[in-house]
Order: structure tokens, then C-alpha cells, then sequence
């Protein structure tokens, strides 16, 4: 039958045109694939961490830039996120045993009197995407929350999500109580959601304003990377 | 069907609608995180005071205070199980406003998202979609809405269980979707796909558009997408008053009214028949918004670059209309789909 011809037998290929099929199916959204590809590579004595890098996350890179550049919506990117945690169920706990370096951590919530969550997900999924460990608290977050999940799990950076005109100066509110306890410092804060913008991410003192998940994860690489750097001067 | 709002567009070749509710709600003492619509039951004076200010400012038509008054959105403030009260009240309060004044205004009675992603892509059915905006259909047609106006949808398959519901309810409806994503609305809907959309309904809406997004000048590219469509059904323009700004510990839109002025009869002349405002258009907006679309004359289809230099940049090059736009990821082979 000429349709088998089209169909593609992940294992008959090396590992270099494997990743590429992987970046592909990533961006097609195919779960099952990207599973049965991580599997093949484990198989094949990839470490872990060079699975997630190279495969997962060099995948994930190419479906956030699409869809900061317009080319691909919410839904592709949902699916494809979900492929991408398919891959990312197999390799946490091996991460784990070998004691791969950590990208860094964020925990992550919509505010109080919000319950929008599909930009605050995309955010989740594409950090984790690209390696962060991720704490979402969910939606409709009072600063208590926030400052509970903080403590408990010392995060590199809070991030808050708002789609409503009524509740973004909420984020204020969280970042206020923060300086109060003097604990901003502590912590990178990332604000987005469709109502705000640059302007009001500084004016209510969060260190960024993220447009979509794709800049989110940009964003937070460049933070950490410069914390980092800090800590070691 | 007979009906106020199909009445009124037969005798007028534009209607105003109403502006923001939300900023309009802080002014009055909402604090943020709080749920508007609870305001129904707590401070009815306020809300009709709300609503006041749109018919005493020129709006035809206003919508109630009950865009986040389905079960799916009351059940954060505990409220879940009051949608169809919450809902009715707010259009009841509507109709006392609306009753008093000394014209044809009227009453549309505000529903907007469940807030959840439906299926396939995620976990919101569409039978559970359609009986979260029949039950809340049900409260507005009670307290005696006129229409029904869906807004600020960025997903065709809720647009599509909203109309149906609305068809239960034996109700007529508009229903606006919010374009804020490089031109299209968060799912990746254009303005070419809402024609499409609209024109695929059993139930079609008497009149369709665009609310909120981005600036007004992304809004009005959105209009002129519709209208290149050559579509029949009257279309709708409700953008915001420029973009939100935190000043004094307060959401402020940076749009004067001269320039929702420019915008309202701009609008006009895109192709919009129903124009009004959305997030921090005020009392003072409207009122020249009112004042232009009445004293202006009609002009050409604006170019773009005319949208701009009034109303300032797109936030995107592409609406995704057209032969701009950005070309797909060509994949390395095809696979076979199941």
C-alpha cells in the first residue's frame, strides 16, 4: 500500500534525523510519537538531560517562536505542549536519579478574583517546556497564597497571570505585600496576561511584563542566567 | 422576528452602544478581585447609576452588568449556583433604566466566556457549554433583556454553544469576539473566519463584531476584515479606550475622547452599523463619541495607514488576513494521519 510508504518507523532512523522527526511531531502535537521517540533515544544511551535539551526542548523552542510570530495559536500550542509532557513523564524521574542541572523554578498562579488560566498553562507548559520546574497554584490567588508557595518552595520566580481589566491591579497588591515583608528582592516577578503591557508591568514594579509564553520563557532564562551570575561575583 | 434592536436598525443606519463596566464599576469603589456582578444584589443604585450614564451619554443601547454572571465564572466567588438570579437582576435593573428614558434604548443583556477551553483541546464539553449559557439566557430573557449579547470570545466552538443555547432560549442575540493575538483572537480565529463563523449558524446573530483586544486601531483593522467580506449582517465595533495604564494606583486608559471620537466615526465609515466602546471608555467618551457620529458626515473606507495615523500603531504587522502573512513550518515528510 502506497500510505506505508508515507508512514515513518521512528526506530529506522539515526538519532539526528530522529530529533529532527521529533521537532516535527512536537510541533504536530503527536504524544505518542515524541513517547515512543524519547523511549528509542533512552534506548539508544541518551542521558536524560541530553534527551530533554536536545529533543524536548530544542521541539518546544520552534513552536514558542512560531507562536510569538503569529503562526501558530493557542490550540496548536496546547497540543503540543501536551506532546511534550508525554516525553517530559518519562524523563522526570530519570532527571531525578542523575542529578541533571536545573534550569531554575517558578511558581506561577492567576490572581484573586480571576479564573482565566489558558495563558497562565501556556506559560507553565512552555516553561517546563524549556526545563524550569514549575508550581501552579491554579486560579483566583489572594497574596496569601502566593507568599505561602513562595516560602515553601524558594522559587527563582513568581509569576502572575490576569486577563481581566478588573483584576490585574491585583498583581500590585502581591508585589506591595512582597516589599512590605521585604521579600521582593528575593525573587524574580513576572506579570502577563492580555490586558497589560510593558508600561504597567513597571509601574506596578514587577522586573518584567511577558507578552506570551514564548517571550515568558525568554524572559526567564535571561533573569535566572543574570541571578545567577550574581550570586557567583 | 420582531424585535427592539431589529426595530431600531431598521430605522437608523447606526446605533451607539454603551462603554466600559468594569472601569466605570473601580470608579465607583469596586476593588479588584472582586466579582461585578454581586454588585446586582449588593448595590443596585450603582449599577443603574452605571447604566445611566451610558443612556444619559447618547448609547442606544446598553449591556448589562453580567459578562461574568454564568455558573462557570460564580463558582470562583461562590456563586455558582445563583448564575440565573445574578443574571436576571442585572438585566431587571437594566430595564428599569432603560423604561425611563425619553427614547428607544436598548437592553442587551451582557454573557461572556465560561473561562474554560472546550473540546477538543481541552476539557469543556460542548453540552456543558450550552447548558452554562441557556441557564444564564434564561435569567437575562426573565429580567427582560431585549437581546442577548455574547462578548469577548476567542474560541469558535463557544460561539457556537453560546448561539445554540441562545436558540434555546428563544432569544435574539449579537455576539462580538475579542481579536488580541496578532490581529486574531486568542484561538487563531480572523476576521475572515468570524464571517465564515457567523454565516454558519442556524441561528444567525443580528449583528456581529469585534470588542476589546487590543487599542482601536487594531479593532478597526478587524472591522475592515469583516466588511472586505461583503457580509449583510450589521456589524459591531467596541473598542477599548486606547491601552491600560497604572496611574495612582488606578487602571487608566490612555484613549481621550477626541480620539474615541476619531475611532467612533472611523468605525462608521469601516463598515461598523453598531459602534461603542469597551474597557476605559467613559461617560465623557461617549459623549463625544455621540456628538461626532451625529454631527460628522460619512466618509470613505479608511485606509489603514489613515487608522493609524489617528489612532495610533497596529500591534502586529499581519491580521492574518490577506497574503502576508507568515509562512507555516514546512515539515520534513508527511505522516499518515489516523
Amino acid at each position: 500500500m502506497s500510505e506505508e510508504e508515507d508512514d515513518i518507523i521512528l526506530s529506522e532512523l539515526d538519532d539526528e534525523e530522529l530529533v529532527q522527526q521529533m521537532f516535527d511531531d512536537l510541533y504536530d502535537g503527536l504524544k505518542e510519537e515524541i513517547e515512543e521517540g524519547v523511549n528509542i533515544l533512552l534506548e539508544r544511551g541518551w542521558q536524560p538531560y541530553r534527551v530533554l535539551t536536545e529533543a524536548l526542548v530544542g521541539g518546544m523552542t520552534i513552536v514558542g517562536n512560531d507562536f510569538r510570530d503569529g503562526i501558530l495559536f493557542v490550540p496548536e500550542v496546547l497540543l503540543a505542549a501536551n506532546a511534550m509532557k508525554g516525553g517530559m513523564a518519562i524523563l522526570k524521574p530519570l532527571l531525578a536519579e542523575t542529578g541533571a542541572p536545573r534550569m531554575g523554578s517558578m511558581v506561577i498562579g492567576t490572581v484573586k478574583g480571576d479564573i482565566h488560566d489558558i495563558g497562565k498553562n501556556l506559560v507553565s507548559m512552555m516553561m517546563e517546556g524549556a526545563g524550569f520546574e514549575v508550581v501552579d497554584l491554579g486560579i483566583n490567588n489572594p497574596v496569601e497564597s502566593y507568599l505561602e508557595a513562595l516560602e515553601e518552595h524558594k522559587p527563582d520566580i513568581l509569576g502572575m497571570s490576569a486577563l481581566l481589566t478588573t483584576t490585574m491591579p491585583y498583581m500590585k497588591v502581591v508585589i506591595d505585600t512582597m516589599i512590605e515583608q521585604g521579600l521582593r528582592d528575593d525573587y524574580i516577578v513576572l506579570v502577563g496576561g492580555a490586558p497589560l503591557n510593558e508600561e504597567f508591568g513597571k509601574a506596578i514594579g514587577a522586573d518584567a511584563y511577558c507578552r506570551d509564553a514564548a517571550v515568558a520563557v525568554e524572559t526567564a532564562k535571561d533573569f535566572v542566567a543574570r541571578k545567577h551570575n550574581q550570586m557567583n561575583a | 422576528m420582531t424585535n427592539a434592536l431589529s426595530k431600531l436598525l431598521e430605522t437608523r443606519d447606526w446605533l451607539m452602544a454603551d462603554g466600559a463596566t468594569g472601569t466605570n464599576l473601580f470608579n465607583m469603589g469596586l476593588s479588584s478581585g472582586d466579582a461585578p456582578e454581586m454588585w446586582n444584589i449588593e448595590h443596585p443604585d450603582r449599577i443603574k447609576k452605571l447604566y445611566k450614564f451610558a443612556v444619559d451619554n447618547g448609547s442606544d443601547i446598553f449591556l448589562t452588568n453580567s459578562f461574568g454572571g454564568n455558573s462557570s465564572r460564580l463558582k470562583l466567588h461562590d456563586a455558582g449556583h445563583r448564575a440565573r438570579e445574578i443574571s436576571r437582576v442585572a438585566a431587571e435593573l437594566g430595564r428599569d433604566v432603560a423604561d425611563a428614558a425619553d427614547r428607544p434604548v436598548i437592553v442587551a443583556g451582557s454573557v461572556g466566556p465560561t473561562g474554560d477551553i472546550m473540546e477538543p483541546v481541552g476539557s469543556l464539553s460542548h453540552a456543558d457549554a450550552v447548558e452554562i449559557f441557556h441557564e444564564q439566557a434564561e435569567g437575562l430573557k426573565e429580567g427582560g433583556a431585549d437581546v442577548l449579547w455574547l462578548e469577548t470570545i476567542s474560541a469558535p466552538e463557544e460561539y457556537r454553544a453560546a448561539a445554540e443555547a441562545f436558540a434555546l432560549a428563544d432569544m435574539p442575540w449579537c455576539g462580538t469576539m475579542s481579536f488580541d493575538t496578532a490581529g486574531r483572537t486568542m484561538m487563531g480565529v480572523t476576521s475572515a473566519d468570524m464571517v465564515q463563523l457567523v454565516q454558519s449558524l442556524p441561528n444567525p446573530p443580528l449583528a456581529f463584531g469585534a470588542n476589546c483586544g487590543t487599542g482601536a486601531a487594531d479593532l478597526l483593522r478587524t472591522v475592515l476584515g469583516f466588511s472586505a467580506q461583503g457580509v449583510e449582517i450589521p456589524i459591531i465595533a467596541k473598542g477599548n479606550a486606547g491601552i491600560p495604564k497604572y496611574v495612582d494606583g488606578h487602571i487608566h486608559y490612555d484613549g481621550t475622547p477626541d480620539l474615541m471620537a476619531d475611532y467612533a466615526v472611523m468605525a462608521r465609515d469601516c463598515g461598523a452599523t453598531i459602534i461603542g466602546g469597551c474597557c476605559g471608555t467613559m461617560p465623557e467618551h461617549l459623549h463625544a463619541m455621540r456628538e461626532a457620529l451625529e454631527t460628522r458626515p460619512r466618509g470613505p473606507r479608511p485606509t489603514l495607514d489613515k487608522i493609524t495615523a489617528a489612532l495610533g500603531a497596529f500591534s502586529s504587522a499581519s491580521d492574518g488576513t490577506g497574503d502576508d502573512n507568515p509562512p507555516a513550518r514546512e515539515r520534513r515528510r508527511s505522516r499518515r494521519r489516523v
